[in-house]
């Protein structure tokens, strides 16, 4: 093992974190195995920086610094100030299930009254008793992902979902990650999502901060498998700390014939980034995902896909949209690979940015990778400010410039929310862009 | 007190003087015409009236009710009852007409501080002022302006004149991109707004439009400036002899 390498920036060696949290780190044999290979993986590169291409936008050596030592699990004060944060995100009629700084809160949770074929078990559970076929599928994620590795390596908790087959949710699921402690710490946490076949679900993720947390870490992953006929709609919101950082990913597989409709809005964070690989692994299946950031200040957010079309006749969207305004800085990488037998694939991608302020930046990377060749594939990307004219013509009505402002805002993200089908989920994203407008008058 | 008057006003766009000393006074009740040839400063008129950014005032005022109009934002001037109807409406994608007119209207009323109106009241309001001018209801569930033809979009114009009855009307060339149906439609909308209590300045290229608008007072502008005032024959005086004539005037 270099040492060299295994020092981030601030010369703390990160296998110092590791050595002092394993003993801690649920999970023995095959699982700390796993561990250990994620972590040996993940100090090969240490924190991603500017000359790995895939983070030429996002360099977590220049913005991050150095990965903080886990948090402690929250005392009585830390639930209370969590329990406050979760009345406010919580939605009517969702089954809140509550991680506060990586550790699954049974008390704050409806973890009673499942639906039949429904199974929800903790992360740390699955780990220290679970059956093998879970806890692989849980390190399955690729540790190439410098990131992505560093996650696997330190996961904490999380909530492990089965839907069995036939089986369609009524009540949609939502997982909130609360951040409690006033500590510069980190959060590692790792859930799992399987739908058997004939399944339906619908899943939101919304990350926040209890009063008093600033500058934590929130490091996370979402593990999904979409099987055949099923079908998904997930929505996840970003709201953290504007100090904290969150660095999340999502592994996602569809069988044929499955569904998959996400939609990702980022508001919080100081530096966030979301990657998401998403795997048709059957035929004539088909994905939307959309996303809105929302910036201002000198907030950082990243949103980078991986679409994979391994296998024919699917078809997938991406709308994205990123609204920047002060010296905030969105990045959008979307890359489309159409592998030799994915004939038929219809995949298109479109992104958008409108920069508020001078300062103001946005990096759009769309990427088309095409080894097929009876397929219908599309990208485009734009950057533009605010039309004056539009505007005047608004104030001229009556509108203050900061409220023509607003509803030129909506109707931009607008594009990309009104990708989100389920009519509650898009009322959240409406309403989240709402909370982010009112904040800026 | 008058209503609009527009004091010896000089106007710059970047190293050029569009307007060069502009006096013009618009009471209650009266219909002014302001008509002169392409480049006279007709349009730029409209614009400082309305606020729009771009104009440099070097001299001159505008008083609105006696209030200076030039210290106030454009949403402010709305608020007290100034109204520009655009020669060229523009298309606002993903914002729903119904939802524009509603914030605008609740937002000059909060300026004024009057009460919001709820989404039933403002349903009622604007469902009353479509019926009265022949709108079709569906205008307003589409995106302001987007894909309105040439005379539907200057309807939409109107519409929103008759709901935030506003004290004084700017039209600025208002017969651009109208059939001569679509400018009977539209003339009779302006002509059914028209009261004691209200002001219009019509700004046209052609007096084909005061054929159906007839106004009270008619001036001619060339080069920035108003060289001659009259009555509603001015404007066919003009219609026979052209602009020419006043060129050398100014």
């Amino acid at each position: 093992m270099n040492l060299v390498l295994a020092k981030n920036e601030t010369g703390r060696a990160l296998s110092d974190s590791f050595a002092i949290a394993r003993d801690r780190l649920p999970g023995a044999g095959k699982v700390a195995e796993a561990r250990s290979a994620a972590f040996e993986a993940y100090e090969r590169t240490g924190l991603p920086h500017r000359r790995i291409e895939d983070w030429k936008y996002t360099d977590l050596r220049a913005l991050m610094r150095e990965v903080l030592p886990l948090a402690d699990a929250p005392d009585a004060a830390a639930l209370k100030r969590a329990a406050a944060a979760v009345k406010l995100q919580a939605i009517k009629g969702a089954r809140a299930l509550v991680l506060v700084d990586g550790v699954f809160v049974p008390k704050l949770s409806e973890v009673g009254g499942l639906e039949k074929g429904l199974t929800i078990r903790t992360l740390r559970d699955v780990l220290e008793t679970g059956d093998a076929t879970l806890q692989a599928q849980l390190f399955s994620p690729d540790n190439d992902n410098p990131m992505v590795a560093l996650n696997s390596a330190m996961i904490t908790d999380g909530v492990v979902i089965e839907i069995a087959n036939g089986v369609v949710l009524k009540q949609p699921l939502q997982i909130i990650h609360v951040a409690s402690t006033p500590a510069a710490a980190a959060m590692s946490t790792r859930s799992l999502l399987r739908l058997g076949r004939d399944a339906g679900a619908t899943l939101v993720e919304s990350y926040v901060a209890a009063d008093g947390a600033k500058t934590y870490q929130a490091h996370d992953s979402l593990v999904v498998a979409i099987g055949d006929n099923s079908r998904l709609d997930h929505v996840r919101l970003v709201e953290d700390s504007r100090d904290a950082f969150n660095i999340s990913s999502a592994v996602v597989t569809l069988g044929a014939y499955a569904h998959f409709n996400t939609f990702s809005m980022t508001s919080g964070a100081a530096v966030s980034r979301y990657q998401a690989t998403i795997t048709f692994a059957g035929e004539h299946s088909g994905v939307e995902t959309n996303g809105v950031n929302l910036l201002d200040g000198r907030q950082h957010a990243d949103r980078t896909l991986f679409m994979d079309h391994a296998v024919p006749h699917c078809a997938s969207r991406e709308v994205f949209r990123a609204v920047v305004d002060d010296r905030g800085h969105s990045v959008f990488q979307g890359r489309i690979i159409v592998r030799p037998d994915a004939q038929k694939t219809d995949a298109k991608m479109m992104t958008r940015a409108l920069l508020l302020s001078d300062e103001a930046e946005a990096n759009n990377k769309p990427e088309l990778e095409i080894f097929a060749d009876d397929v219908t594939c599309g990208h485009g990307a734009t950057t533009g400010a605010l039309d004056e004219s539009l505007l005047f013509y608004m104030r001229a009505r009556g509108l203050p410039e900061k409220e023509a402002q607003a509803l030129l805002i909506q109707a931009f993200v607008g594009e990309a929310i009104g990708c989100v089908v389920n009519d509650d989920l898009r009322e959240l994203a409406i309403a989240a862009t709402q909370r982010w407008l009112e904040a800026r008058r | 007190m008058s209503l609009l008057e527009v004091k010896d006003l000089k106007v710059r766009v970047e190293d050029n003087e569009i307007l060069h000393g502009l006096t013009l006074t618009v009471n209650p009740g009266e219909v002014h015409a302001i008509m002169g040839p392409n480049g006279s400063g007709k349009s730029t008129l409209s614009h400082v009236i309305a606020g729009k950014p771009g104009y440099e005032v070097t001299d001159g005022q505008i008083l609105f009710r006696g209030e200076d109009l030039l210290e106030m934002e454009p949403n402010e001037r709305a608020a007290k009852g100034v109204f520009l109807a655009f020669q060229y409406p523009v298309e606002i994608p993903g914002v729903t007409t119904w939802n524009f007119l509603h914030t605008a209207l609740n937002a000059q009323r909060k300026t004024r501080g009057e009460s919001q109106l709820s989404s039933p009241e403002f349903l009622k309001k604007v469902r009353e002022v479509a019926k009265s001018l022949n709108i079709p209801q569906d205008m307003l569930k589409r995106g302001v302006n987007v894909g309105f033809s040439g005379g539907e979009k200057k309807r939409n114009e109107i519409l929103q004149m008759a709901l935030f009855e506003p004290a004084v009307c700017i039209l600025d060339e208002m017969d651009s991109g109208l059939d001569i149906d679509a400018l009977r439609i539209a003339a009779d909308g302006v002509n059914a707004l028209r009261s004691p209590d209200r002001a219009m300045v019509v700004i046209t290229h052609y007096q084909r439009l005061l054929n159906y608008i007839i106004p009270d007072f008619v001036h001619v502008m060339s080069k920035g400036r108003v060289v001659k005032s009259g009555g509603k024959d001015l404007a066919l005086e003009l219609e026979a002899s052209g602009y020419i004539q006043f060129e050398d005037a100014a």
